[in-house]
C-alpha cells in the first residue's frame, strides 16, 4: 500500500541577483555617511599608518578625516589654486600635494603651513607621490613631463619628457625605490627608472590614461582609461593580461581591496564594480547618485570612502560584530538546541530491543483534504494559505492538482460572497503573472461561467469583477506593444545575421541555405 | 541453412501472471498461478519464483486445488488439456484431454466440473463424458461461481443471473431490467457464493454489489444492494468462513464488507491499480488480490501487505523506447502510470519502479493523466531524460532529467523543464559518452530541435550541475522527426521530413543536407565500428536508404517497408523490422555488405515498433551463419499485443535445459537461493553429525576439517585473524577430511536405490556374515571402534534410511 504522495509545489527560480559570498560580504556595510565638499573629489588617499586616517583633496584644499569622523581633523588650505592629488608618505608623516598653479607642496602632517614648495613644473601638477626611499617626491604635470626631486634640499633630481600629452596619473612603486610609472593623454603608460634617463618600458593603453594600480607584488599593473580597465604583465615586458570592459563611462579611479584578491573600479557612469582578480569576473556592483571621481578602501576593507563631482563625499563603514548582535537580542528567543536533540542521541545498549516506530508522514491540511476527495475543503484550505503567507505557489498548485483530477469546477462552485470575493481576489492578484497564466485563465473562465447569472447582486464581487476587467484590458495593450517591440526587432536581427550557406555536397542533392538559430539560453533548474 | 540450427523466437520472461485468479495453496505457504503457457509456483513470504510448471503447450487458462489432495493442483488450458501437478516438487501427474474445444475456466467441487467456451458449456467427469450444464456463460471465470457445498452453481452474463441446482438439475433466471441510462450499466460484472448460507452476491457494472436471497424458488427471490465502489466491481469474494465479503475495483480499494452487518466496512487503499480477482487463502489469514498491472498483492491478516509479486507491466501501448539499463542490465519502458519499470530480464523480475510524474495517481476513468512518452538514457547510465506529458485543454510538457545517485542506487531528479517545447516531443536521445559534456537532443513538432547541456555552476557556491537549453535548430521551418547521434558523438543528424541534416555538436553548425527523394523520413540510423561512416534512414514511401558520410552520397538504397531500425552498439550489425500490420520480417544486415547475415519472414503477427539489443553477459562463440549476429547482444521486441519475445539460440537453449536439470532438488521447503546456499551445507552438516553419532567410538580420528569449517563459518567475521592466515589452515584441514569425505559419500548413494534391491544386498550382507562368522573388520572402518551386532547394523540403516520429512510437516502445520 502506497503513501499518498502529496501536491508537489512548484518551484519557481529566484530571479534577480544571484547571492554569493561576495554580495553579502561587499553588503556588509553601514549606510553610507555623506560630506559636502566645496568642490570635485578628485583624490582620495589613505594613510598606510594606523588609525587610517584620510586624505580627501577637493578644490583648494586637502582634509584629513579620521576613520570614524565627520569632520576634518585637519584641514591644509595654503593652495593658490585647485589642489590635487594629496598623498601620504609611507610612515604617514608628510603629505604632498600638486596644485594647479603647478607648484607642489609638501606638509607635515601635524602642521599648517606647507614645509617645501617645489617650483619647475610650467603647467598643472596633476600627480604628486613619494618613492619608497622616502627622501624623493614623484611630480608629473600637464606640460608633458615628470619630475623627480630631492626632498631635503627641494632640487630637482630628474626630468623626463617622454609623453606627448597631459600626464593625469602615476604611481611610485613600493618594492623598489627607483621605479615609477606615469599614464599619460597620449595613451600610453611608462615605466621610469631613476637611475637612467629614459624610460624603459611603455605600454599602449588606446584610451586616455586615468588611473594606475600596481599589485602588492608588482608583477602586474592596472590601468584605466576610457571605459577600459586593463592589466598588464610586467614580468613579461608589458603583455596585455586582460582588459575588462564593464562600465559604460570613463573609468576615473582603480583600488585594491580585501588583500588584494579583490579589485574595485570607479567611474563616471556612478557605478564602482568589484572585480575577483582570479578570473577577473565582477562578483558585486556598488551604486551612486553621482559620477565617482575618486575611490579609496580603508586597509582591511574597513570603510569605502568615494569622491563625487558634485563633492559629496560618501564613506560606508563595515558593519561590526556589535551592530549585528542587535538585531538577534531582538528576535524571538528559541528553544535551545537542546530541547531538539532531547533522547534523540541514545545509543542503545547491547541488550536492548530496538523497537522500530513507523515514520509519520505529515501532511499539508490542503493534502488530508485531497487525501479524501474533499475538493472545496482543500481548496479553502490553500486560500487560507494564502492569505496568511502569501505564497501564490501553494493556490496554484492546488487549482492545478484539482484540475487535473476535473473537479475544479466542483471546488469553485457553491461559493458565498465573502469566499468568492478571496477567490477572485486571488486570481486578479496572480493573472498576469506569466508562470501562473496558463492555470488562472482557466479558473477565472469557470468562476465567470458559474457566477454569471449571480453578477450585480453583490457590490463586493462586482468591484472585483471590474477589477479583473481593468487588467485584462491593460495586459492585453501590453502585449500588442510588445509584440511591436518584437516585430522591430525581429526586422534589426534579420538583417544584421550573417546568412549561412551550406556547401552542396558532391552528389549535388541537398540545396538551399540554412538558418542557424540563435542561441537561446532558457529556463530553469529544479 | 540447417533448419535446426535457426534461432528460435521465443517468449522470455514479462508474461502476464494476472490472467487468472491465483490459488493459495492450503498451507497459505505457495501462490500458484498461471503464466502464459506456464504455471508459476511463487513463495508468499519471498516472493520468490519457486517452480516453473511446464507442459500446456497453449495458454493456461484455470487453476484449482485438487479437493482430494492439497498438495495437487489442476490446471487447464486452451490446448484441450487438464492437468494434474504436484506443485510441491513440481512434476506433472496426469493428463486428461478433454476434446477439442479449448478450456477456458475450471471449478472445482467433489468432482471435477469444467465450463468451456459458449455455445457448448461442459462438464468433465471422466475424461470422455460432457454434459452442458448452463448454456451461454460468459468465458470469464469470475462469471462463474459454485455455491455451498457444491449444491449449485451459479453464472451471470449480461444482465441475467442463472443458477443451477445439481440435484434437482433445475436452473433459475433471474434478470435485472437495464432499460433507461442509469440502469443500463447495471450488468452483472462477477459473482461468488457464500460458503455457509444461501447467498449469492454479485458484483455490478454502477459499482453496487447485490446480495441475493431466498432464490431457490422462482418468484420470491430477495436481493438487497449495497454500494460504495464509484466504478464497476471487477472482484468478489467470500473469506472462507463467510464473515466477509471482499470486493474490489476500479478503485484499487479492497473493500472488506461484514456479512449481515453491511453498513460496516474496511478499506486498504491505493493498492496500486485496479483489481481484477481476489483470492483468500483456505484459512483466511491471506487475501491476495491481482491487479491490472500484472502484479499480484498478499495481504496479511487484511490489512497489510505483506509480499507484492510483480511481473512486467503491460500498458496498452509503450509509449517510450525499450532501453537497457547499463548498470542493471534491466530493461527499461513504461511502467505504471506514471512510471518507469526496471525489468530485471535475466531473473524475470520487477527491480524497482521509478516514480516519474511524483503526483497522487487518481484512478478515474476519462481523466487526462500524466504520462511518460518518452525516455532516455545515457550510454554509461549515469543520466536519465524522462518526457511527461499530459493532454488535456493544452498540452502539458514537462522535461526531467535524472542523475544517477551512488548511494541511494537510484536515480535522482536534478532538472525539472516545464514546457521545454511549444509542442509534443517526438524523439530524444543523448550523446554518446566518452565526451566531456553531456548533452540531450529533444525534436519536437514545434519545428524545433533544442539541445541541452549540463551546466557545471561557479565551484564557490554549493549548488548541483543542472541542465540548461545550449542551442536551438531549425531547418526551413520543417518538422523534424528523428535524430540520431555518431556512435562517437561528433555528428547530429536530424531529419526534417525528406531531408536529413548533419550538424557538427562541437559548434552546432549544420554540415550538410542529405536527402533522398520522395518521402518523410521515419527512421534514422547511425552505422557503428568499421560502418561509422554510413547513415541509414527510411521513409515512408518504403525505401530503405544508406548514406556514405565521407561522400555525402547516396551508397545503395532498396525497397523495404521499414517500421523499425535498430542499430547493434556492439557490433556492425542493423536490424530491421520491415512488415505490413498483418506480420512483420525481420533483416539482420551490416551496411557494407549487400546479402543480410539473417532474415525471417513472418516474425509475428503485427506491427513491431519496440526493440533492442541487449548486451549479453558472456558472449556466445557460435559459429553457425543464421546465429553469428546473435554471439554479442540478444534482441529483444515487444509485438502489437504487447509481448517481449527474443530468439533463442541453438547453444543458449541447451544451456538451460542443463540449468534446468541442475535446479530440480526435491525438498518441501521454499527453495530460494538462500535455501540452496544454507540449507545444502546444513544438510550436509547434520549428515556428518548422524555419522559421528554412529561413530562415536572414532572420536579420536574426528576429520579436523569439520571442526576447523565450523570454526570458520560459525565465528563472527570481525573476530577472525586475516584470511590469508587461515587460509593454509582451512586448506589442509580440507585434505585431510578429503579421505573420510569419500567414505561418507556412501550412504546418500546406498538410500537412492530401491527398498527390494536394499532388501536384497540386506541378505547378501546376512550370508557374508554368516560365511564370516564374527570377523567383519572390513566394515570396521565405516561402522566405528565397537562392533555392532548385525541386528544392531541393521537397525541403525533401517533409521538412516527413514525419511523424516514428515516431522516437518507436523513441525510447521502446528503453529
Amino acid at each position: 500500500m502506497a503513501s499518498f504522495k502529496p501536491t508537489r509545489i512548484q518551484v519557481y527560480p529566484k530571479l534577480g541577483e544571484k547571492v554569493t559570498q561576495d554580495t553579502l560580504y561587499w553588503k556588509n556595510y553601514k549606510a553610507p555617511v555623506q560630506i559636502k565638499e566645496f568642490g570635485a573629489i578628485t583624490n582620495i588617499d589613505f594613510s598606510p599608518l594606523a588609525p587610517h586616517t584620510y586624505a580627501v583633496t577637493a578644490s583648494t584644499r586637502v582634509h584629513i578625516y579620521g576613520p570614524f569622523s565627520q569632520e576634518p581633523v585637519k584641514t591644509f588650505t595654503r593652495f593658490k589654486d585647485t589642489a590635487y592629488c594629496g598623498r601620504f608618505r609611507s610612515d604617514g608623516q608628510l603629505l604632498v600635494a600638486g596644485c594647479e598653479d603647478s607648484a607642489v607642496r609638501l606638509f607635515d602632517v601635524s602642521g599648517r603651513v606647507a614645509i617645501r614648495m617645489f617650483k619647475g613644473h610650467t603647467k598643472a601638477v596633476h600627480v604628486a607621490d613619494f618613492t619608497s626611499a622616502r627622501y624623493h617626491i614623484l611630480t608629473a604635470s600637464d606640460d608633458y613631463t615628470c619630475r623627480l626631486w630631492d626632498i631635503p634640499n627641494c632640487a630637482e633630481l630628474n626630468l623626463y619628457k617622454e609623453h606627448a600629452d597631459y600626464i593625469r596619473c602615476g604611481i611610485t612603486s613600493k618594492l623598489n625605490r627607483d621605479l615609477f610609472f606615469t599614464g599619460s593623454y597620449d595613451h600610453k603608460l611608462k615605466l621610469f627608472d631613476a637611475r637612467v634617463k629614459k624610460s624603459v618600458m611603455t605600454m599602449d593603453h588606446g584610451q586616455p590614461v586615468e588611473s594606475l594600480l600596481l599589485y602588492p607584488s608588482e608583477g602586474l599593473i592596472v590601468s584605466a582609461g576610457g571605459r577600459y580597465v586593463k592589466v598588464w604583465d610586467l614580468l613579461k615586458g608589458g603583455q596585455p593580461l586582460v582588459s575588462l570592459k564593464n562600465h559604460h563611462k570613463t573609468v576615473t579611479s582603480l583600488c585594491l581591496g580585501s588583500n588584494g584578491q579583490r579589485l574595485l573600479s570607479a567611474s563616471l557612469d556612478r557605478h564602482v564594480k568589484v572585480y575577483n582578480t582570479t578570473n577577473y569576473k565582477v562578483v558585486h556592483n556598488f551604486d551612486y547618485a553621482a559620477s565617482i571621481l575618486s575611490l579609496g578602501l580603508a586597509p582591511g576593507d574597513e570603510s569605502i570612502v568615494v569622491g563625487m563631482t558634485n563633492g559629496i563625499l560618501s564613506i560606508k563603514h563595515k558593519k561590526t560584530a556589535e551592530d549585528s548582535k542587535d538585531r538577534t537580542v531582538r528576535q524571538k528567543r528559541q528553544p535551545s538546541y537542546r530541547v531538539f536533540v532531547k533522547g534523540k542521541n541514545y545509543v542503545p545498549k547491547q541488550d536492548d530491543y530496538l523497537v522500530s516506530k513507523p515514520v509519520k508522514d505529515y501532511l499539508a491540511k490542503y493534502d488530508k483534504l485531497l487525501r479524501k476527495f474533499n475538493v472545496s475543503k482543500a481548496l479553502d484550505a490553500a486560500m487560507e494559505h494564502w492569505s496568511r503567507f502569501r505564497k501564490s505557489e501553494v493556490p496554484v498548485a492546488v487549482i492545478k492538482e484539482l484540475d487535473r483530477r476535473g473537479t475544479l469546477k466542483n471546488a469553485l462552485a457553491g461559493r458565498d460572497e465573502k469566499e468568492l470575493n478571496q477567490l477572485l481576489s486571488f486570481v486578479v492578484a496572480n493573472l498576469i503573472d506569466s508562470r501562473f497564466t496558463a492555470i488562472l485563465t482557466t479558473t477565472a473562465e469557470m468562476l465567470l461561467d458559474i457566477y454569471q447569472s449571480t453578477v450585480g447582486m453583490s457590490a463586493l464581487v462586482d468591484r472585483q469583477l471590474l477589477r479583473l476587467q481593468e487588467l485584462l484590458d491593460k495586459e492585453t495593450e501590453y502585449q500588442q506593444e510588445l509584440m511591436e517591440v518584437l516585430g522591430m526587432l525581429d526586422v534589426l536581427f534579420a538583417s544584421n545575421l550573417p546568412r549561412k550557406e551550406v556547401a552542396p555536397p558532391g552528389s549535388g542533392l541537398a540545396k538551399g541555405a540554412a538558418v542557424a538559430g540563435s542561441r537561446q539560453p532558457q529556463i530553469q533548474a529544479s | 541453412m540447417v533448419p535446426h540450427a535457426d534461432p528460435r523466437v521465443v517468449q522470455r520472461g514479462g508474461s502476464k501472471i494476472n490472467f487468472r485468479e491465483p490459488v493459495i495453496t492450503k498451507d497459505s505457504r505457495f501462490l500458484i498461478c498461471a503464466s502464459g503457457e506456464y504455471i508459476k509456483v511463487f513463495s508468499t513470504s519471498t516472493e520468490e519464483c519457486i517452480h516453473h510448471l511446464e507442459g500446456h503447450t497453449d495458454r493456461v487458462t484455470g487453476l484449482v486445488l485438487n479437493p482430494s489432495n492439497h498438495l495437487q493442483v489442476y490446471s487447464c488450458s486452451e490446448d484441450g488439456t487438464v492437468r494434474l501437478w504436484d506443485f510441491t516438487d513440481g512434476i506433472l501427474i496426469r493428463v486428461l484431454t478433454t476434446s477439442n474445444r479449448p478450456v477456458v475456466g475450471l471449478k472445482s467441487e467433489p468432482m471435477l466440473v469444467s465450463l468451456t467456451l459458449p455455445p457448448s458449456v461442459n462438464r468433465n467427469m471422466k475424461v470422455s463424458e460432457l454434459s452442458v450444464l448452463i448454456g451461454k456463460v460468459s468465458p470469464d471465470p469470475k462469471c462463474i461461481a459454485i455455491g455451498r457445498e457444491g449444491d449449485y452453481i451459479a453464472s451471470v452474463k449480461d444482465n441475467v443471473l442463472n443458477v443451477y441446482f445439481l440435484k434437482k438439475k433445475e436452473s433459475y433466471r433471474f434478470s435485472l431490467n437495464n432499460v433507461g441510462v442509469k440502469k443500463a450499466r447495471n450488468v452483472f460484472n462477477c459473482v461468488a457464493c457464500h460458503p455457509k448460507e444461501d447467498c449469492i452476491a454479485t458484483g455490478h457494472g454502477d459499482g453496487r454489489i447485490r446480495l441475493w436471497r431466498n432464490f431457490n424458488r422462482k418468484k420470491e427471490y430477495i436481493y438487497s444492494t449495497v454500494h460504495w465502489h464509484h466504478s464497476g466491481v471487477f472482484a468478489l469474494c467470500f473469506t472462507p468462513e463467510g464473515t466477509n465479503l471482499l470486493s474490489g475495483g476500479l478503485e484499487s480499494v479492497l473493500v472488506q464488507w461484514r456479512y449481515d452487518q453491511e453498513g460496516q466496512r474496511d478499506f486498504l487503499p491505493r493498492l496500486g491499480s485496479a483489481i481484477t480477482d481476489i483470492t483468500v487463502s483456505p484459512d483466511g489469514s491471506l487475501f491476495c488480490t491481482s491487479h491490472t498491472d500484472n502484479k499480484i498483492t498478499v495481504i496479511q491478516n487484511g490489512s497489510m501487505v505483506s509480499a507484492i509479486i510483480q511481473g512486467l507491466v503491460h500498458e496498452d501501448s509503450v509509449k517510450t523506447a525499450l532501453m537497457v539499463d547499463p548498470r542493471t542490465k534491466a530493461l527499461v519502458l513504461n511502467g505504471k502510470p506514471g512510471h518507469l519499470q526496471f525489468y530485471s530480464l535475466q531473473q524475470d523480475k520487477q527491480l524497482y519502479n521509478l516514480d516519474i510524474v511524483q503526483q497522487e495517481f487518481i484512478n478515474q476513468s476519462n481523466l487526462d493523466q500524466f504520462e511518460v512518452v518518452k525516455a532516455a538514457l545515457d550510454s554509461c547510465g549515469d543520466w536519465l531524460a524522462t518526457v511527461e506529458q499530459r493532454n488535456a485543454k493544452e498540452l502539458e510538457i514537462n522535461l526531467k532529467l535524472w542523475a544517477f545517485n551512488q548511494q541511494a542506487q537510484s536515480f535522482v531528479l536534478n532538472t525539472t523543464i516545464a514546457a521545454p517545447h511549444d509542442d509534443g516531443i517526438t524523439e530524444i536521445c543523448f550523446s554518446p559518452s566518452g565526451q566531456t559534456t553531456t548533452t540531450l537532443v529533444t525534436v519536437s513538432l514545434d519545428r524545433h530541435f533544442k539541445v541541452w547541456q549540463l551546466t557545471q555552476p561557479d565551484p564557490a557556491d554549493d549548488e548541483e550541475p543542472s541542465w540548461s537549453c545550449d542551442f536551438v535548430g531549425a531547418y526551413h521551418s520543417l518538422v523534424p522527426k528523428c535524430c540520431c547521434f555518431s556512435a562517437d558523438g561528433s555528428l547530429l543528424a536530424v531529419s526534417f521530413q525528406e531531408v536529413v541534416t548533419v550538424w557538427s555538436p562541437a559548434s552546432w553548425d549544420l554540415l550538410t543536407t542529405l536527402s533522398q527523394p520522395p518521402g518523410v523520413i521515419q527512421n534514422l540510423c547511425f552505422g557503428r565500428l568499421k560502418c561509422a561512416k554510413y547513415l541509414l534512414g527510411s521513409n515512408d514511401q518504403n525505401l530503405l536508404c544508406c548514406w556514405n558520410l565521407l561522400t555525402c552520397s547516396l551508397e545503395w538504397s532498396t525497397s523495404l517497408d521499414v517500421s523499425l531500425l535498430l542499430a547493434d552498439p556492439l557490433s556492425e550489425n542493423v536490424a530491421a523490422f520491415c512488415g505490413t500490420t498483418k506480420s512483420t520480417d525481420l533483416f539482420v544486415f551490416v551496411p557494407s555488405e549487400p546479402r543480410p547475415l539473417f532474415s525471417q519472414r513472418a516474425l509475428c503477427s503485427g506491427q513491431v515498433t519496440r526493440a533492442v539489443f541487449s548486451a549479453r553477459e558472456d558472449p556466445l562463440d557460435s559459429c553457425q551463419e543464421s546465429s553469428r549476429w546473435l554471439n554479442h547482444s540478444q534482441l529483444y521486441f515487444l509485438t502489437h499485443n504487447m509481448d517481449l519475445l527474443t530468439f533463442l539460440t541453438k547453444t543458449e537453449e541447451e544451456r538451460l535445459i542443463a540449468s534446468s536439470k541442475q535446479q530440480t532438488i526435491d525438498d518441501s521447503v521454499a527453495m530460494t537461493p538462500f535455501y540452496l546456499l544454507l540449507g545444502k551445507h546444513r544438510k550436509q552438516q547434520q549428515e556428518d553429525q548422524d555419522i559421528l553419532s554412529s561413530q562415536s567410538g572414532e572420536r579420536t580420528l574426528l576429520p579436523q576439517g569439520s571442526v576447523a569449517i565450523k570454526e570458520l563459518l560459525h565465528t563472527p567475521a570481525h573476530v577472525l585473524p586475516a584470511v590469508s592466515m587461515l587460509c593454509s589452515m582451512f586448506v589442509s584441514s580440507l585434505l585431510l577430511s578429503a579421505s573420510h569425505s569419500r567414505e561418507e559419500m556412501q550412504p546418500p548413494e546406498e538410500e537412492m536405490e530401491s527398498e527390494k534391491e536394499e532388501d536384497d544386498s540386506e541378505e547378501e550382507e546376512e550370508k557374508k556374515e554368516t560365511e564370516a562368522g564374527h570377523f567383519i573388520s572390513s566394515s570396521a572402518s565405516r561402522a566405528g571402534g565397537p562392533v555392532l551386532t548385525k541386528t544392531q547394523q541393521t537397525e541403525l540403516r533401517r533409521v538412516k534410511k527413514l525419511d523424516y520429512n514428515w516431522i516437518c510437516e507436523i513441525k510447521d502445520s502446528t503453529p
